[in-house]
């Protein structure tokens, strides 16, 4: 190498020379070969039978009109949608046509659902429909995603399939990193204490069943990226967090459906209101908070979890 | 007070409106996604401005942190971050060795 390297510098031979010629026998052999095959492949597709009128429209103009229907529907999605907005009461200013719900909402609220937090009272018991059916579209998002994307020894095309990607997928996280766990061990028990803050203080502040829900499935994916899957296992397994989102969503369908019950035919609703302010108030709408949160918290960390690893949680 | 808060919206707008069209002129799809969290960050103040903070704090958590997350974790289990690089890769004609 020194004499080679001294030859260089003597200006004798050129040390370049020789690699830079390896290098191009080695590289350049399979591009031609690729290109062969290129050339090949073009041959044969101008060979079918269909390839010259093909050719023609192309040339013609004939695919011009996607792109010419594409952007016009564009502009007329663009229109309808400006129109609409435009529709619209402007940014707190009085709509004659919502005032009386909205009255209602505002005057009544309070007496009738004990929730100082008049959105809770909104969401959870004037519209509870609603979020029942988002709680269970969250559900079948769950299960749909769960069919997809689940992995075990049915679905999986051989035994060490699944071994290597859980592997790759060891090796690539982040589970070594001490910047995640440092921080993890700092943040977490903030955010999971915040997320029970929110779930249960829905009807006296802004948040409620789905925020604070979020903010404990975000807590649960930061546990499973800085400490690992096993340490969200070791109190969340499968079988536990299956049977948390069942119960939450089949208290919250027959608590509401008593209410709904009670309220259609005229009966007494037995449930107490509390005194507004406490955090025992509001009714039903803090145990059905709780519920909707149980339920987005599984959720969130349940897709999370099915995209990391193909599974919930260890069997 | 007011003045300023009027200015501060504004400026929130337009970067909200900065990120809306980056997200789709941007070729990276990791930098896409960064600029759609960013996005949901700036919602989640403008919601805030807006008096609404339970939105907030739902587009923080949901916007602004799961489904980043998911896409990330997607791009990741279909390789598309070595899509990009070889993307970016001059074209010299030479593999990467």
């Amino acid at each position: 190498m020194r004499k080679r390297f001294k030859k260089w510098v003597m200006g004798r031979t050129d040390v370049m020379d020789r690699i830079l010629d390896d290098a191009s026998e080695i590289h350049d052999q399979p591009r031609e070969t690729i290109k062969k095959q290129r050339m090949e492949l073009v041959r044969e597709m101008e060979e079918r039978p269909g390839y010259e009128r093909t050719v023609e429209a192309e040339q013609k103009g004939f695919y011009l009109i996607y792109h010419i229907v594409a952007v016009i529907s564009c502009i007329l999605l663009i229109g309808v949608l400006l129109y609409t907005v435009a529709m619209l009461p402007r940014y707190g200013e009085e709509n004659t046509r919502a005032d009386e719900v909205v009255e209602r909402y505002v005057e009544h609220g309070l007496e009738e659902t004990g929730a100082v937090n008049i959105v809770s009272g909104m969401i959870l018991d004037y519209r509870a429909f609603d979020t029942l059916g988002e709680s269970h579209v969250l559900f079948t998002a769950l299960i749909c995603v769960m069919i997809l994307l689940r992995v075990d020894h049915k679905n999986m095309r051989s035994e060490y399939e699944d071994y290597y990607t859980v592997l790759s997928d060891r090796y690539y996280s982040l589970e070594r990193d001490t910047i995640i766990r440092t921080m993890g061990k700092i943040l977490l028990p903030c955010i999971f204490v915040y997320g029970i803050y929110i779930l249960l203080n829905g009807q006296n502040s802004p948040g409620g069943g789905f925020s604070g829900g979020a903010v404990m499935g975000t807590g649960l994916i930061i546990t499973a990226a800085a400490f690992g899957f096993d340490r969200v296992d070791s109190f969340l397994p499968l079988r536990v967090s299956m049977w948390m989102t069942f119960l939450s969503l089949m208290f919250y369908s027959f608590a509401k459906g008593y209410v709904f019950f009670t309220g259609a035919n005229g009966l007494e609703n037995h449930i107490p209101k509390g005194v507004p302010g406490a955090i025992l108030s509001g009714g039903l709408i803090l145990p059905l908070d709780i519920a909707v949160g149980l339920v987005v918290a599984g959720t969130m960390f349940g897709f999370y979890s099915l995209i990391r690893r193909g599974n919930i949680g260890g069997a | 007070m007011t003045y300023m808060t009027e200015i501060f919206k504004i400026i929130m707008l337009v970067l909200l409106i900065i990120c809306a069209v980056s997200v789709n002129l941007t070729r990276g799809l990791l930098k896409a996604v960064i600029i759609f969290m960013s996005y949901s960050s700036i919602m989640c103040v403008l919601w805030v401005l807006m008096e609404s903070p339970d939105l907030a704090i739902t587009e923080a958590a949901v916007g602004a942190g799961v489904s980043g997350i998911l896409f990330m974790a997607t791009l990741k289990k279909i390789d598309a971050e070595k899509e990009d690089a070889r993307e970016e890769e001059p074209e010299d004609g030479r593999e990467r060795t």
